[in-house]
């Protein structure tokens, strides 16, 4: 897989260096479209990219909320390391806005919390931890799944499988497929799954579905691990957006669950995040945590205070609370409208394909059904970037950008073959699990 | 309750001890071992698991069940732990001397005049909070490599050093790990004895091999200089030595600039690679040039190395987890491919790092108000330490009358001071005295008044003569 290493030379030499063998990483799937886009000088560029909610001039926000907790902290007097019992505050927080306040599990403690750095450090932790204690069980993802899902348990040495998910004619959920996967696989398996706005495809199972699919993990004991990255973002409500946990979570399951503050409070360059796993009781919860500190401790020590002030004190105040959901529902009202606008477009067009999707879909992301060749080709010629899955981040879309993205998209589609473009873009969803060097 | 392991590695073989959990319908029969093959090959138990007894098990288990039921607590960390214990001490004489935070005279927390005035900079600017690039902030990235190696040095000039930011030196330190596990497989990394706690859990987590070299001498509470050449000389060919750039952690002695021109041979001649951890530039002399010296000797040698920062302490930074790695490499294109690969082990720990304290740096070092401020900042830290040795030092002289010599304390740089005590004589000192330092007989003298000098000379006149 990786290159050969050559360093073990007989020769000292300073004229042949030590990272002779090291090969130009490929960009990163995401990141790297923003990075394209940066470097693109045309004046009609539009990022769809990464999920960073944007107004609708197409600027960063940053919440008022964010900026009443900045003013009613500053001059805080203190900077040094939290102890790794690390900032409780945040934790108890953070499981009550998941778990519920009035829950068992959050009254009789019996989750093992600790504050992350955002939904990609509580992934990893606890992918480490899984490792640590389950050294041979592999981790069951979804097709598609956020591409860092693969690179996370990679690099923590699990194994990762994948279950069905989503079904690309339809651009539904692929349900039969999707319980006979969870009923295939060897019993106690570790499952990931996205309790609410599927990154990238929006989709998200019903009510009713989620029951079968929490039944079935009993019967199967599979370890459920919920990556909740988007609270109140698919709704607009947050108990709403929690229901799939709340399900699991009557049925007996002990889940475990990474969240992120990164979008849902607008604090992408903070990360902040937690991981809960829950526990019989507080004796077994307070070995795990230390067991996750002990990880934590040894990847970065203790995490970044400054973001997870915000958000305690955000929470922890009733007026600023209050201000966060409305200013959240805002926030997705934006969004819906321009899913509206962006399939109103595309009709209006006389466009040839389905754009019933656009309005389905739930979240920041629409998985458009577009192919590689039409991303590639949107980028060229109209300098529009989404990742090459075909998925774009609808924040990204405004009032004023809106038409000239229904123009471009329905430009490269009007003749394309939709069924072969779909296939096409199904099985670019199907990640690749090594970069090449 | 007897700790258990659950595996998902298929097993043969008969059951022997069973467990039976009360169950329903749904039991599930989990047969398992506490043997597993590791990543070298190697059958091993599991070490974080207690297991009561090899060989196979079978555990019927019930959905409620905890899977994470046999999990043992971990044991505390050493330092934090101290901490930790110091809290819950009521007595009112006690010291902390344990973890290295700087405090003032009063005994209070820090922060930085000029950290303060950034942050209402930055406030009044009311900057987003969009993501940052997976190698961090720009604007740090530069200040920080300028910081080290200079900003009109060569290696910068030629654009040979790869720099990422990482959370503090613990995250750095973590990525060149990292990068070491991927692209030198097997190599290892030899690390002082003593050297900071937390140095083997980032090895051994990134699945680093590492061992040690010789480095504090008890008989002269001094440098080892002839063991630690040594050991550098018998390390295989194209090991990575991790050297303390200044104020070694926790002994608080370095090599002098003679030595360090030393072990710079002893390494090109073994082909080995420097690897430095930068965490107190500024803090040991109270200077930041003087105190990135062994790092420039190295580099003007033309040797590619590796440099971990931090500035937790020099900036009181502490919890916004601000640091960088870089990679000195002997060319621009190495550098950059270095740099992808970092990024890429970067993104699947946490995407991206810290946007607070990486624009807290970049405004103070780059603005040249706020730059100068803080280096009379820091000559002012380091300076309140120096005095406190020296107070120490005086009192122990003064009160203690079996000759002992204690200068070490003075020849000693930096926050830490070894003091000598052993485990036992350490545990007196919190026992007894309410001093908490850590088990390796290690005070931090960033905790320390010159107010409590005394107190402490006592305690440390007790400890060594009256225990053994």
């Amino acid at each position: 897989m990786w290159r050969r290493c050559l360093w073990r030379r007989g020769i000292s030499s300073s004229a042949a260096g030590w990272w002779d063998h090291v090969g130009a990483a490929p960009k990163d799937p995401i990141l790297g479209v923003t990075e394209a886009f940066l470097a693109d000088t045309s004046p009609r560029k539009i990022n769809l990219g990464v999920g960073a909610y944007r107004d609708d001039e197409g600027r960063p926000v940053v919440l008022q909320c964010v900026r009443g907790a900045e003013t009613k902290l500053a001059g805080s007097q203190f900077l040094e390391s939290l102890p790794n019992a690390v900032n409780t505050k945040l934790v108890e927080e953070s499981v009550q806005l998941v778990y519920g306040k009035e829950t068992d599990i959050v009254q009789e403690r019996r989750f093992a919390g600790i504050q992350a750095l955002s939904g990609t450090g509580a992934c990893r932790l606890f992918a480490e931890f899984q490792r640590r204690f389950y050294p041979e069980s592999p981790i069951y993802l979804p097709v598609p799944t956020w591409s860092n899902h693969h690179n996370i348990w990679r690099d923590a040495q699990v194994p990762v499988r994948t279950f069905r998910y989503y079904h690309p004619d339809s651009k539904g959920l692929y349900f039969g497929a999707l319980m006979d996967d969870i009923k295939s696989a060897p019993d106690n398996s570790f499952f990931l799954l996205h309790p609410c706005a599927h990154n990238p495809t929006g989709v998200d199972p019903n009510e009713e579905q989620w029951r079968e699919i929490s039944h079935e993990f009993k019967v199967k004991n599979h370890f459920p691990f919920f990556d909740m990255a988007y609270q109140g973002l698919a709704s607009g409500d947050i108990d709403t957006d929690s229901k799939a946990i709340k399900i699991f979570r009557e049925d007996g399951h002990l889940i475990g669950c990474a969240q992120s503050f990164t979008k849902i409070m607008g604090l992408y360059g903070h990360r902040v995040g937690c991981l809960s796993i829950l526990s019989v009781d507080e004796n077994q919860a307070i070995a795990v945590r230390s067991q996750l500190q002990q990880i934590a401790r040894a990847m970065y020590s203790s995490p970044p205070v400054h973001g997870s002030l915000l958000v305690s004190t955000i929470l922890g105040d009733s007026q600023l609370k209050a201000l966060w959901e409305e200013e959240v529902k805002a926030m997705v009202a934006r969004i819906i409208r321009m899913r509206a606008k962006l399939r109103e477009s595309l009709e209006k067009l006389d466009s040839p394909l389905n754009w019933e999707h656009i309005t389905n879909q739930v979240g920041m992301f629409c998985f458009s059904g577009l192919s590689p060749e039409y991303v590639d080709h949107l980028a060229r010629k109209f300098h529009i970037y989404m990742t090459r899955d075909g998925r774009i981040s609808m924040a990204g879309v405004t009032t004023s950008n809106v038409d000239y993205l229904a123009n471009a998209i329905h430009e490269v589609t009007r003749f394309g073959q939709e069924d072969s473009s779909q296939r096409r873009s199904f099985n670019a969803f199907i990640p690749h699990i090594s970069y090449a060097n | 309750m007897a700790s258990t392991m659950l595996s998902l590695a298929s097993a043969s073989a008969s059951p022997s001890t069973s467990l039976a959990l009360q169950n329903n319908r749904m039991t599930k029969l989990i047969l398992g071992t506490s043997d597993h093959t590791t990543l070298w090959g190697t059958k091993k138990s599991n070490p974080f698991v207690k297991t009561k007894s090899r060989g196979q098990i079978t555990m019927a288990v019930a959905v409620n069940v905890s899977r994470f039921e046999g999990i043992p607590m971990a044991p505390p960390d050493p330092i934090l732990g101290v901490s930790e214990a110091f809290k819950a001490d009521t007595d009112e004489m006690k010291l902390n001397l344990g973890v290295g935070a700087y405090r003032t005279e009063e005994l209070q927390p820090y922060v930085l005049d000029v950290v303060k005035k950034a942050e209402n900079l930055m406030l009044e600017r009311g900057e987003n909070k969009e993501y940052l690039p997976i190698e961090g902030l720009a604007a740090f990235n530069k200040v920080t490599a300028d910081l080290l190696f200079g900003a009109d040095n060569p290696v910068i000039q030629q654009q040979r050093v790869a720099t990422v930011q990482g959370l503090s030196g613990t995250g750095s330190l973590r990525l060149a790990a990292a990068l070491i596990e991927r692209y030198f497989p097997g190599a290892k990394v030899i690390i002082s004895s003593p050297t900071w706690g937390n140095h083997k859990n980032i090895f051994n987590d990134a699945r680093v091999p590492w061992s040690e070299y010789r480095y504090y001498d008890p008989k002269t509470v001094g440098l080892d200089f002839d063991g630690m050449m040594s050991d550098i000389k018998e390390a295989p060919e194209g090991s990575f030595v991790l050297l303390h750039g200044c104020a070694h952690n926790p002994t608080g002695i370095d090599p002098t600039p003679e030595q360090w021109e030393k072990i710079a041979d002893v390494i090109q001649e073994k082909n080995h690679i420097p690897f430095f951890d930068v965490a107190y530039q500024g803090f040991a002399s109270g200077s930041l040039d003087a105190d990135a010296s062994s790092v420039r000797l190295f580099a003007a040698r033309g040797m590619e190395l590796l440099v971990a920062q931090s500035y937790s302490k020099n900036l009181g930074l502490y919890s916004e987890r601000i640091g960088a790695i870089n990679v000195l490499c002997s060319s621009a294109d190495a550098a950059v491919r270095t740099k992808s690969q970092l990024k890429r082990l970067a993104r699947p720990m946490y995407s991206n790092p810290p946007i607070h304290g990486a624009r807290i740096v970049a405004n103070v070092v780059g603005n040249p108000a706020l730059f100068d401020e803080w280096k009379e900042e820091m000559e002012m830290m380091a300076g309140r330490i120096k005095s406190v040795r020296q107070k120490l030092f005086d009192s122990l002289t003064a009160k203690d009358k079996s000759g002992k010599d204690w200068s070490f304390i003075l020849k000693q740089i930096g926050m830490f001071s070894f003091t000598g005590l052993n485990k036992a004589q350490s545990d007196n000192m919190t026992n007894r005295w309410h001093v908490y330092m850590t088990k390796d007989g290690r005070i931090s003298l960033a905790g320390l008044s010159s107010a409590k000098c005394e107190y402490l000379a006592d305690a440390i006149i007790d400890s060594f003569h009256n225990v053994k």
